[in-house]
């Protein structure tokens, strides 16, 4: 399987964010997108999943299932955890399983990420890293080949961190690719990395 | 559990859990169609004469109450991006949407529309039909109003523009469902005829409403 895109570029209300861009990721490979806040990281990923049309360029997924969409085989984790306060975490996981397309044992990615001891308190009382790593338990429950990760780290306390790469690592061994907006570095090994901010805006009125 | 059924089940426990729209909804209804006969005084033969209209009134603004937060809650906590990547047509969501809305804001109505018959001096007999006339026309309310809420989703203060757009497109509602109840409490025109348009607004609107709504959250998201 093999994600490329072809001379993408971005136009957010009226202004030009980026142009030009090319990419490409097979299975087993993780890249990572970087640049300075605006440089249109998280557009990037939101026109992948389907959430943003391309102001020109095209996305181009090989080896995936043709009657499916980009965004539908890939797991969008946006800045927003799409967590109800007044489900419990059990219920929030398994509401999203179901939606998405994944088995019934979907509580059974409550164990990877450390909230199984949790699974019947409402979403409303967890913290924000809590939060996130009951949004990480998605990717788990529902199988899908493309990850999409938007600052996946961020909220995230050391150990969880850890146990983040651990998580890709696998899903990189088992023919996944994963493409992640970020400051910092992933944790893993031989992740190659895009940087969007080549070309600074001619006009330099940025705020 | 398909895609849809488990939208159609989480909409459904959200709105009865605490803090929920569907005791909100129907709390509005019966304060508003209270005040009525507060306002009008104890003047029987009037108040059982606009009863019918106040409690449609009532039902309208009721069902209006809890819609604007219908797509813009799942917009805010970013699961309108994970439906979106989901695999079940978005028209189909809407309508799964729509009908757990109507279940748990529309029948509570339905079912409180007696007790302020009461209020009203409506019989039995007449506030039989009433409930007939909103069990037939509530739905038509949810589903134009769906329109009103995706279009409203990217907004703050959303609920303003909701009731600007909705009423509007409600007023057929509101004119054949009183009419409905009018005609089986005083006639002279026979029940069935208002109610049998009644019942083709809603049909119109179960097909019209979730095929709108889903084109104004696509056009949103770009």
């Amino acid at each position: 399987m093999r994600l490329s895109a072809f001379d993408l570029a971005c136009r957010r209300g009226g202004r030009d964010v980026f142009g030009g861009v090319n990419f490409a990721v097979a299975s087993g490979e993780a890249l990572t997108v970087s640049g300075r806040n605006g440089a249109g990281k998280s557009s990037l990923l939101r026109m992948v999943a389907g959430l943003l049309r391309a102001a020109a360029g095209r996305i181009v997924l090989d080896g995936g299932d043709p009657e499916l969409s980009v965004g539908e085989q890939a797991h969008y984790l946006g800045h927003q955890d799409a967590l109800k306060p007044s489900l419990t975490v059990a219920e929030n996981l398994r509401f999203w399983s179901d939606f998405l397309g994944g088995s019934d044992a979907s509580t059974e990615a409550l164990a990877p990420v450390g909230l199984a001891m949790l699974a019947d308190l409402p979403a409303a009382y967890l913290s924000a890293g809590q939060r996130r790593r009951l949004s990480i338990a998605r990717l788990l429950a529902v199988k899908r080949p493309i990850w999409l990760l938007d600052e996946p780290t961020s909220t995230l306390d050391a150990a969880a961190q850890v146990r983040l790469a651990d998580l890709m690592r696998t899903h990189l061994a088992g023919g996944g690719l994963i493409l992640a907006a970020t400051h910092g570095a992933l944790g893993l090994d031989g992740v190659r990395e895009l940087r969007l901010d080549s070309a600074p805006s001619a006009s330099g009125a940025r705020p | 559990m398909s895609a849809l059924a488990a939208i159609f089940v989480r909409d459904l426990r959200i709105a009865v859990r605490v803090g929920g729209s569907a005791l909100m909804g129907v709390l509005f209804f019966l304060v508003v169609a209270t005040l009525v006969p507060f306002a009008v005084g104890p003047d029987l033969v009037l108040l059982s004469r606009i009863g019918p209209a106040i409690l449609w009134l009532a039902a309208l603004l009721a069902s209006l109450l809890a819609l604007d937060r219908l797509f813009a809650a799942d917009h805010e906590d970013g699961s309108l991006d994970l439906i979106l990547t989901g695999r079940a047509p978005l028209e189909l969501v809407v309508l799964a949407k729509g009908l757990a809305h109507w279940l748990t804001t529309g029948v509570p109505l339905i079912v409180a529309a007696p007790l302020i018959g009461l209020l009203l001096d409506l019989d039995a007999k007449a506030a039989a039909a009433l409930m007939l006339t909103l069990l037939v026309g509530t739905p038509a309310l949810t589903f134009i109003g769906l329109i009103g809420a995706a279009l409203a989703v990217t907004l703050r203060r959303g609920g303003l523009l909701l009731a600007v757009l909705v009423l509007p497109l409600a007023v057929p509602v509101l004119i054949f469902g009183v009419a409905a109840a009018n005609a089986a409490i005083v006639g002279p025109v026979p029940f069935g005829t208002p109610l049998t348009i009644l019942g083709a607004l809603t049909l119109a609107s179960l097909v019209v409403g979730p095929f709108a709504a889903a084109a104004a959250l696509r056009q949103e998201m770009e």
